[in-house]
């Protein structure tokens, strides 16, 4: 196999034509800009006084979910990605808030967590 | 090598020498092999610490004979003391809670998992998906050498000032920060490092099985035409992948709390020995449990799994019958996997945790035995009506089948929170889960040796010896862990250094009776009567190598599944041409065929397949 | 011998094999920083009232080392899809920035982390506290020099006000009660900050190892196997991106809130 063509006709994935890949290109970029305004964003959001640091937390929590579904999906791919992943991490969620919400439960004496 | 990708690159084909083909080999057999043999032997340590454990509870302050010198010269006299007459060779509680610690992480992580998943997962797998090897086979080289790291880590912190951890497996914080302090690096740091080479092992492992299973199923291997063994190695895989890490995090915590005076697991003003400990406080020894027993219970089902998946294979090979609703036990099996990771906190009733979460984790732990036990039913009911072949693996797995029984039934009282009340931390659960993992895992591992040994060498064990092996076994082992119960059940605590003698009954003080505490003597001598019981396996183990009985066939067993469609042993690559499959796992005495199996790979035709399988033609 | 789909997909699944192991892996990564997630959220519900530290961080740097990793999420990505085209330079020059980025996020963590451990918490015998960076040169057998300021009590230690005057100090030894600096024996919150910032940079050193072997020393594949290559770029990008995904959450609770 000859260098030359390998690379002019290295494989796509299917329907991967280099004009689309082009068009990716562009996307990723716009999210990569998106990404650093959301960065900003959540420090000048931080800054803030909502006069409750809860609404601070929830606020941050809410930009830094929405970049890294920025990220997961279209760096990663996730938004069309195959069955069999999507019911890993499916599971691997779940398994995750289990961890994260009974654990709290079962230190939160009375039905309050403070938040300091 | 006829493939897209470009061969420049793939070593020229050469006999491999000794290093290569067993040392650093890459081939699933051989990791499977190496795994096992390497299982075997700390499953053998982890026994002989508990013979040395038992003589101390059965006979408190009396010398270990024999051996007792030998530990005393090894280990000093921190650990090894003396009688009131001045003899040497007293086990000391130091040397009785590293032993202790010692035989529970051995037991779990360096014995029962390895063989279950390491060696019978290895070996058995690709073959019986019909594979050429596991997906990523360099990975798995390298998970069987963080095994041995791991393990040699382990073994070596015996030998370092202050001795091996001594916080029991469950490593409970802040127990396992303030034992041994004046010595750092102790015997815990040494359980932390080795637990992180053993975790990564795992996952490195878990990643290339559920890799490989989902991947490289042969042609025509559906999902529900896979041998359930193989779809208890996926759903243990799984459970490693996602139950571990928050261990690997957890021990890093706590090697932070040891080494770098951190307070992950420390609360403030923590006392002891009635001093106030210099630490910055805040931490919460509850969160160590969480992180432990979320891997912890998961855990338990891959010491279980893989041995229910032997079990079945060999019940439906001697049966000569399909197993009984294949269907719902794979379901079961899959919701076994999933409801093990909600159910963890069911070790914690007695933590104060409060009665809402516990009642949350007593639902779902009664809701994880249904499964349980459909598939144990399963299992049973496949056994009616058959005409069985009662050979020595088969033996083994009817023994595990009420053996089990025993002991998930006797979890039912762990699991509800008012009856957890009276039976936590006594010899009632450790007679429960032994029941679990001694006679029900390890004679699931016997039944997968004697009945996975032809293909592997060639040759038969010992039918008769193997009986023997059998008979003794079952006996002594109901005899050693029958008693615990009742123990239990009266109160006598686990971790006991002198066999709850401190606890004893005296004139006017009430306490465990005369009898509770005597039964320690006869489980002690049904402990050495069981290890004894092994002789006979180990002698012929090692003898049926070059003087078993020769197999006549490739498939001595008449086997349906894939693994038995191979080469003896198995080639490099394993099978001699890509397989083909076109039936479910258990086809045996499909009515109008001409043997009462028929193989996975056999096709549909009544006429002989023309690449011929030498036992039809 | 060769093992199947270990470059082409397999039909059913439409994955090659490295490609669920490295998912399968994430997953597994996911339950560790999830569970030092948890461990975090419990000592701050636990930390007593008002003793949970805010603002101990720099955030400009904090900011910074964000900016910087997902600058270098968009070159892996936009290596891997220059790679797709062919375009083997122009791989190169975006995977080079990568490995630079990942540098400097490195350096940069490290200044942080020497910024904390040369930061001292003085508790005077008689009750004051000083706060500041150790002074080395005007640090003696019997002085302590500090640049730094006097919080009026425990509590005004854990959210300094922005912008606090800071002065130069000296303490004589002989009045110091007790001195330490903002290692993780601190307390729970530099403890936690340390296992997850560092635990998270051992993984950008990971992944830039990795990214920098396939870049360099593993480069010919690309020669004799193209198809395998870009799955090795694709695999390790995808490893990458969990590391900035990572970082995207520890960037707020550590530093902001
Ligand atoms: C068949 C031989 C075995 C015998 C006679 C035996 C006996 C015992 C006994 C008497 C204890 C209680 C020690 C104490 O509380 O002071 C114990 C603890 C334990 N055993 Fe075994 N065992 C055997 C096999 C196994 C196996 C196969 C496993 C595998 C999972 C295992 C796992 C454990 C664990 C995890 C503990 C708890 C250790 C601790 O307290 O931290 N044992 N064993
Ligand atoms: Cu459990």
């Amino acid at each position: 196999m000859s260098h030359s063509t390998q690379s002019a006709t290295v494989p796509h994935p299917a329907g991967h034509s280099t004009e689309e890949i082009r068009r990716d290109m562009r996307r990723y970029l716009i999210i990569g800009v998106a990404l650093m305004i959301g960065t900003g964003m959540t420090v000048w959001a931080s800054l803030i006084d909502f006069g409750s640091r809860e609404i601070n937390i929830v606020a941050a929590l809410i930009i830094a979910s929405a970049k890294g579904f920025l990220v997961a999906g279209f760096f990663m791919h996730l938004i069309s990605e195959k069955k069999m992943i999507y019911a890993v991490l499916a599971c691997t969620g779940f398994f995750f808030l289990a961890l994260m919400y009974l654990t709290l439960l079962s230190m939160a004496h009375g039905s309050v967590i403070q938040i300091r | 090598m006829e493939s897209t990708t470009h061969d420049a690159h793939a070593p020229p084909h050469q006999e491999p020498g000794f290093w290569q083909k067993y040392i650093f080999s890459t081939d699933h057999k051989v990791i499977g092999l190496q795994y096992g043999i390497t299982g075997l032997m700390f499953l053998f340590m982890g026994f002989c610490l508990m013979t040395m454990m038992r003589w101390q509870l059965a006979y408190p302050g009396h010398p270990i004979p024999i051996v007792g010198k030998l530990l005393f010269r090894v280990l000093g006299e921190d650990m090894v003391g003396k009688d009131a007459a001045g003899h040497v060779g007293v086990m000391m509680p130091g040397l009785y809670n590293s032993f202790g610690a010692m035989h529970g992480t051995i037991m779990v992580f360096l014995a029962i998992v390895p063989l279950a998943f390491g060696a019978f997962g290895n070996f058995v797998t690709p073959l019986q998906i019909g594979a050429p090897d596991m997906a990523f086979p360099r990975v798995n080289m390298v998970s069987y050498q963080f095994y041995f790291m791991g393990g040699i880590i382990m073994l070596a912190s015996f030998f370092i000032p202050g001795g091996a951890a001594q916080s029991g497996w469950t490593s409970y914080s802040p127990l396992a920060t303030v034992a041994d302090m004046g010595t750092r690096p102790n015997g815990q740091t040494f359980w932390i490092i080795g637990m992180v080479f053993l975790i990564s092992s795992s996952l490195l492992g878990a990643v290339n099985f559920i890799t490989t299973i989902i991947q490289m199923r042969a042609e025509g291997l559906t999902w529900m035409r896979l041998p359930f063994f193989v779809w208890a190695q996926f759903v243990t895989g799984f459970l490693l992948l996602l139950a571990f890490p928050p261990l690997e995090a957890a021990a890093v915590l706590q090697l932070g709390d040891n080494l770098l005076h951190t307070s992950f697991f420390l609360p403030t003003g923590l006392v002891v020995s009635g001093q106030h400990l210099h630490v910055s406080g805040g931490g919460s020894p509850l969160l160590w449990q969480h992180l432990f027993w979320f891997l912890g219970h998961p855990e338990v089902y891959v010491l279980i799994l893989p041995g229910m998946g032997i079990v079945t294979e060999i019940i439906a090979c001697n049966t000569r019958k399909p197993i009984w609703g294949y269907r719902s036990m794979v379901y079961s099996v899959l919701t076994i996997g999933f409801l093990s990771f909600i159910v963890w906190a069911h070790h914690m009733y007695l933590t104060g945790m409060g009665t809402r979460i516990a009642t949350f984790f007593q639902t779902t732990t009664m809701m994880i035995s249904i499964p349980s036990v459909i598939i144990l039913t399963s299992l049973f009911i496949s056994l009616w009506g058959a005409s069985m072949r009662f050979n020595t693996p088969m033996l083994f797995a009817l023994g595990f089948l009420p053996m089990f029984g025993i002991g998930g039934l006797t979890g039912l009282p762990l699991g509800f929170n008012a009856s957890d009340i009276h039976l936590h931390d006594t010899y009632y659960v450790i007679a429960h889960f032994h029941y679990v993992v001694a006679p029900g895992t390890i004679f699931a591992l016997f039944a997968g040796i004697y009945y996975w040994y032809p293909k592997v060498t060639g040759r038969f064990m010992n039918e008769f010896w193997g009986r023997v092996h059998f008979a003794l076994s079952f006996i002594f082992m109901n005899l050693v862990f029958m008693p615990m119960f009742i123990q239990g059940m009266a109160g006598l605590s686990r971790r006991m250094y002198d066999g709850g003698a401190t606890y004893a009954a005296q004139d006017g003080v009430v306490g465990l009776s005369k009898q509770v505490i005597g039964l320690n003597i006869p489980i002690s001598h049904a402990v050495w009567a069981l290890g004894l019981a092994q002789l006979p396996f180990v002698i012929n183990f090692f003898w049926s190598i070059r003087r078993g009985k020769k197999i006549t066939s490739d498939n001595p067993w008449q086997a349906t599944t894939l693994e038995w469609q191979t080469p003896t042993p198995p080639p490099h690559g394993n099978f001699e041409k890509p397989v083909e499959v076109f039936r479910g796992p258990y086809e045996y005495s499909v009515p109008g065929h001409a043997t009462d199996f028929t193989p996975q790979n056999e096709p549909p035709t009544a006429a002989p397949a023309p690449h011929g399988n030498p036992l039809l033609s | 011998m060769e093992i199947p789909y270990s470059v082409k997909p397999r039909p059913d699944t439409g994955l090659y094999n490295a490609k669920v192991g490295i998912w399968l892996f994430l997953a597994s990564e996911v339950m560790l920083f999830g569970a030092l997630f948890c461990s975090y959220i419990l000592l701050r519900v636990n930390a007593p009232d008002g003793m949970w530290p805010h603002h101990w961080l720099n955030i400009w740097l904090g900011m910074t080392n964000t900016i910087v990793l997902i600058f270098s999420s968009v070159t892996v990505v936009l290596s891997w899809a220059s790679l797709k085209m062919g375009q083997f330079k122009r791989y190169k020059l975006y995977q080079g920035v990568t490995i630079l980025c990942a540098l400097t996020f490195l350096c940069i963590k490290s200044y942080e982390y020497h910024d904390k451990f040369i930061h001292y918490e003085v508790i005077l015998t008689d009750g004051r506290i000083a706060d500041g960076h150790i002074e080395k040169g005007q640090t003696t057998a019997d002085t302590v020099a500090l640049l730094g300021w006097w919080p009026k009590d425990e509590a005004a230690l854990m959210d300094p006000p922005m912008g606090h005057p800071v002065e130069k100090i000296e303490i004589p030894r002989k009045q110091i009660k007790t001195m330490e600096n903002y290692g993780p024996w601190h307390n729970t919150y530099t403890a936690i900050y340390f296992v997850l910032t560092g635990l998270h940079a051992l993984h950008v050193l990971a992944g830039a190892i990795v990214i920098f072997a396939i870049w360099g020393p593993l480069a010919k594949v690309w020669e004799q196997d193209p198809e395998r290559y870009i799955n090795r770029v694709e695999v390790s990008g995808l490893f990458w991106h969990f590391v900035d995904l990572v970082w995207i959450f520890l960037f707020p609770v550590l530093y902001l809130l």
